[in-house]
């Protein structure tokens, strides 16, 4: 009985410890010791323990490195720019093709493609579209008189290309649970508004949108978390060039970590993306849980005006 | 669900059209590059669908794997053969063990209690934050010189578990919190110890949550690419690794790599077409239920 008490109390802890440990050995271990690295002026060659501490010598370096503020710069631009583009196209549709049509889901499963395809694959064929003469674009032009675009050797179309695969690619993400939360919205509301005699206009306005809102700031936090973490699309496109016109901070982490072999500086770079991502969940949570706790205050003040 | 009266605008089939053509465009451009002889790729009077298809891409990619030569190899380039088992091998394994240990784990978080389910979600949102970037520096560093697992497949397939676990445990205890406690005890009555308990009457159950969670996880690690380019040496490269290596600035030969991306794409797209549904569950799962 005892025994068998005892074992019943230790199930937890079996049920959990095979994750717990991978998690411990090959997660949290190796974030805690970046954190480490990034004050340590380490080459691939050494071993962590013969590296030099070097204090804040790489963040230092970091920010009087004209190159990485570039990226960083570029960085924040194509987020914001990505994120504010897919948002309006993805909502957008969401709100045109929120009707009973037959072949909803099918359609779903067509939009949800690009998703699930690999980054790389998705820039080999952006790539192979962009490309100065055999790619469609170019040809499509030049078929209908135009000149062709230098797609990927130009700073400012090089953005314009690697914004576009990303749109491409992540537009349906938006859509898909925008039109999942305008599905689940109160159908009384709509319908008041329905009999009060609103235009389509105004209860897009003024029903559908407020009422998704924390869904589609969640969504948009998520989004934006994510595009911070793009790269490999863009690795296959530019490779972060023509200069540093695409190299975002995933790109250049990557680069001075495999061609310039600087560990400490690229752990250093890894500690203030990890930041400001950090600073960006906090926010998202912050924002989740006052939503929460505001629902409950409602139907707590309901609860009381029913009795 | 109130049903739709109005007939629908032209326009609006127009629009979904328009949509599907742009979402599978270029997908479709690359399959039918695929099919096409790279002489036909440079001419540009040769049309992008229409032209004579030809397999020979294909067979250059898995000359190892073929039965029989194909008579326009000269040189039998073993590489994506190789690295295409290789992928396959990591992906399942890592699948495997990350649903093994994920299940146990969001069991024992929903069912004993003795964490928060609101520290469990912030975990995972703090986890899915961190890029493989910012991973790649000390699972390098670490690998190497303290595991000695770099180029195994065993330390490429810990990462990925790692990677993974926490989405997994996240989206299996939204199932399994859907699963009446009754049975539990039921079985319990009759005599079913928590072992018996959890893989006999509760796995079954969630079977829907687990093959979300499994695509997930196999996509990620079959798409991976940073961490596979770091860690693994020659003999270990799946195939991203093959793929980005194998382009160079100039001359790439696009129907190979084109047979070769669609290698890597057919899975995902399979999964895509087989289970759409629970791909929507488990991308909904966080945003829309909180």
């Amino acid at each position: 009985m005892n025994i068998a008490n005892k074992a019943n109390r230790l199930t937890p802890y079996v049920f959990m410890a095979p994750a717990a440990i991978i998690l411990a050995v090959a997660l949290l271990y190796p974030i805690g010791y970046m954190i480490y690295a990034s004050f340590l002026d380490w080459s691939p060659s050494q071993r962590i323990g013969e590296a030099d501490f070097v204090g804040l010598r790489n963040y230092v370096n970091l920010m009087h490195d004209a190159a990485f503020r570039e990226s960083f710069w570029v960085t924040v631009k194509f987020a914001a720019v990505v994120v504010t583009l897919e948002m309006f196209i993805g909502v957008g549709l969401a709100l045109l093709l929120d009707r009973n049509i037959k072949g909803m889901s099918f359609l779903r499963t067509i939009f949800i493609l690009p998703m699930m395809i690999a980054p790389i694959v998705v820039g080999l064929m952006w790539r192979y579209m962009y490309h100065p003469t055999v790619g469609i674009f170019n040809r499509t032009l030049k078929d209908w008189g135009f000149e062709g675009i230098p797609w990927l050797s130009d700073s400012t179309w090089a953005f314009v290309a690697v914004v576009m695969a990303d749109v491409w690619q992540w537009t349906p993400f938006i859509f898909i649970l925008s039109l999942a939360a305008m599905q689940s919205l109160p159908r009384s509301a709509l319908e008041a508004a329905e009999i009060d005699g609103a235009s389509d206009m105004q209860k897009v306005i003024h029903i559908k949108l407020p009422l998704m809102l924390p869904v589609l700031i969640v969504t948009l936090m998520l989004r934006l978390i994510d595009a911070f973490k793009v790269l490999e699309v863009i690795m296959v496109l530019t490779n972060g060039g023509p200069g540093l016109s695409t190299e975002i901070v995933a790109m250049r982490i990557f680069r001075t970590a495999q061609e310039f072999q600087e560990l400490g500086e690229a752990a250093a770079m890894s500690n203030t993306l990890l930041m400001v991502l950090m600073a960006l969940t906090i926010g998202m949570f912050a924002y989740n849980k006052m939503q929460e706790g505001r629902a409950a205050k409602m139907q707590a003040m309901a609860a009381k005006g029913t009795a | 669900m109130s049903v739709q009266k109005e007939t629908q605008n032209p326009l609006f089939y127009m629009l979904i059209v328009v949509l599907v053509v742009m979402s599978l465009g270029p997908i479709l451009l690359m399959l039918a590059t695929s099919f096409k002889t790279n002489v036909d790729v440079y001419d540009s009077s040769v049309s992008a669908f229409f032209f004579a298809p030809t397999l020979a891409n294909y067979e250059t990619v898995l000359c190892d794997v073929l039965w029989y030569e194909p008579s326009h190899v000269d040189y039998c380039d073993p590489t994506f053969g190789r690295a295409l088992g290789n992928s396959l091998f990591v992906a399942l394994v890592s699948t495997g063990l990350t649903l093994f240990m994920g299940c146990m784990a969001a069991y024992a978080l929903v069912r004993f209690k003795f964490m928060g389910r609101g520290t469990v979600s912030m975990t995972t949102l703090l986890m899915r934050m961190v890029p493989p970037a910012v991973l790649l520096v000390p699972v390098f560093g670490i690998w190497t010189f303290q595991y000695g697992l770099d180029g195994t497949f065993t330390g490429i397939i810990l990462v990925y578990t790692a990677m993974n676990l926490p989405f997994v445990i996240w989206i299996l205890q939204s199932f399994i919190v859907q699963v009446p406690i009754q049975l539990e005890e039921a079985a319990r009555m009759d005599g079913a110890n928590p072992i018996q308990i959890f893989f006999l009457v509760v796995l079954p159950i969630i079977k829907p949550g687990l093959a979300a969670a499994a695509i997930f996880t196999f996509r990620i690690a079959w798409n991976e690419f940073l961490l596979g380019n770091a860690l693994l040496d020659r003999n270990t490269r799946t195939v991203p690794v093959t793929i980005v290596n194998s382009i160079t600035e100039y001359d790439i030969n696009w129907g190979v790599i084109m047979a070769t991306g669609m290698l890597l794409a057919i899975p995902p797209i399979i999964f895509t077409f087989v289970a759409s549904k629970q791909i929507i569950t488990g991308m909904t799962a966080g945003a829309v239920k909180g």
